[in-house]
């Protein structure tokens, strides 16, 4: 299992890869939308690259909800497999 | 409709022989081929393993997070029109004073559009199911995706929009503006044409239909308007833009202007969906329009920059209908084919030959045809095997363009 840390970090990769964010910004309080300029459609990629990078399922219905990246790290760190 | 003069005042490109309109036409002139052999794995079966990649690729010159959000072929269009809205002088801080957004258009052509992203989307819908099909595929795959982008980074308000008709489009954009400037629609538009269709899929297709040349072992010899061996045309990439503007609008801010864009003819054939008319009777129309449209007679025209793909029926059907449009006033007009160089870039021709044509009435001179070694002796003309200079004073040249469902779209440029 992968660590909060270590899923901040390769959220924030993902996130500068996807919107061009400087991945050293990425942190657990800043909201995608608000602080990182995250919009909708990157939002998406940025979470079916997440689902794949740590082997995890995140319904349409419960992305809704990720409003920070703190947010998504803790939902990543439930969902994944033990 | 107004009369309206309407001028050239900027240019921008990314050819197969160039990153720039600079470098483009210093190696149009040159002589220079951007064909070569695709060595992608893709290209091991195909009948024909040729192409004319761009020179630079896109991604080395835009913002990576940009170019990711696009497909190819509107990567190809934001660069040539970043250039020619820098050329044109209007980029400038200090200039935006001088354009109203709301009277500013973009009219951007694509034959085919975002055929690579629908193609690679449709790989991984197989492979990986549905999750992983981007969310960005419709706006990057639209045919008006390249002319909402531009509309987007330059700020234009008034109508964005993409003519399609195959390999005639990119005049038909540029026929576009002239009537929204004609019409009092807006002031400045940025015309033109991209394309980014070398895939496997539109390279079988045209295969398939016996379209294009397969000298596989000799990629520079393969676009050889005219010549007795040509087989076919070499496909082509890039994208090539126009700022044009009312010639009101372009002396009011002292606007450096390239040429008069004078003129426009677009005609049907209704003959086939892909053979052109033998007589070409479409094609002399739509030149005979485009000059009148211009105010101009046979006598004025100097050049002609020709649709001749390398195909052995279209070649010689266009010829003939230069010949009949000037009514066989041919003695003085220096004709020439850039698809010799750059390939058939089907959306984005129209854009890159009417770049050249512009180009050659304002340095007066005219890019050579290469591979011309044998002239088919059906053509009687004036082909330019090289370099040829163009004569002083008031001159007139065209543009042709064809398109597969029997579109043709000439436009006449007069020099400034």
């Amino acid at each position: 299992m992968a660590s909060t840390e270590e899923i901040r970090s390769g959220l924030a990769d993902i996130v500068n890869e996807v919107a061009g964010i400087p991945a050293d910004t990425v942190q657990l309080d800043k909201s995608f939308t608000d602080d990182l300029d995250v919009d909708s459609l990157s939002m998406v990629e940025v979470v079916v690259a997440a689902e794949e990078q740590f082997g995890v399922t995140i319904p349409d219905d419960d992305v809704k909800n990720l409003k920070t990246v703190g947010d998504a790290v803790a939902y990543i760190e439930n969902a994944q497999p033990a | 409709m107004s009369s309206a003069r309407v001028v050239v005042t900027g240019l921008g490109a990314t050819s197969p022989v160039g990153g720039t309109v600079t470098d483009t036409w210093s190696a149009l002139l040159a002589g220079t081929s951007g064909a070569r052999v695709l060595e992608e794995e893709w290209a091991t079966d195909l009948p024909a393993r040729i192409a004319a990649r761009v020179a630079v690729e896109p991604t080395e010159v835009l913002e990576r997070v940009k170019a990711r959000r696009l497909d190819r072929s509107g990567q190809f269009a934001l660069v040539a029109a970043l250039e020619a809205w820098a050329d044109s002088g209007l980029a400038d801080a200090d200039a935006d004073a001088d354009v109203d957004h709301e009277r500013l258009g973009v009219a951007i052509a694509s034959g085919i559009g975002g055929v690579t992203t629908l193609l690679s989307n449709y790989d991984m819908l197989r492979a990986k199911g549905p999750r992983l099909v981007s969310p960005l595929a419709i706006p990057m795959l639209m045919p008006n995706s390249p002319a909402a982008n531009v509309g987007l980074a330059i700020g234009a308000r008034a109508g964005v929009h993409t003519p399609v008709s195959a390999c005639a489009s990119g005049n038909e954009a540029i026929a576009h503006g002239l009537d929204m400037i004609r019409l009092g629609r807006a002031d400045v538009v940025v015309v033109g044409g991209t394309e980014a269709a070398i895939h496997p899929l539109p390279m079988a297709a045209f295969a398939n239909m016996g379209a294009l040349s397969r000298r596989n072992d000799d990629p520079t010899a393969a676009s050889r308007p005219w010549d007795v061996d040509r087989d076919g045309f070499l496909l082509g990439e890039g994208a090539a833009v126009l700022v044009i503007e009312s010639a009101e609008h372009a002396e009011a801010r002292g606007a450096r202007v390239y040429a008069e864009l004078a003129g426009a003819g677009i005609t049907a054939d209704s003959h086939d969906i892909a053979q052109p008319d033998p007589a070409g009777l479409g094609a002399t129309r739509a030149m005979r329009t485009a000059l009148v449209e211009g105010g101009l007679e046979p006598r004025d025209v100097v050049h002609i920059n020709a649709h001749a793909t390398s195909t052995p029926q279209g070649d010689v059907a266009e010829c003939l209908a230069i010949t009949n449009a000037l009514s066989g006033e041919t003695d003085h007009v220096v004709i020439t084919s850039t698809k010799s160089m750059t390939g058939h870039l089907l959306g984005a021709a129209g854009a890159l030959e009417s770049m050249a044509t512009v180009l050659a009435l304002h340095h007066r001179v005219v890019p050579p045809t290469i591979n011309l070694d044998t002239r088919d002796s059906a053509v009687k003309l004036d082909l330019a095997t090289e370099q040829r200079t163009l004569p002083a004073g008031d001159v007139a040249a065209l543009n042709n363009s064809f398109g597969f469902g029997g579109h043709n779209v000439a436009i006449a440029f007069r020099s400034a």
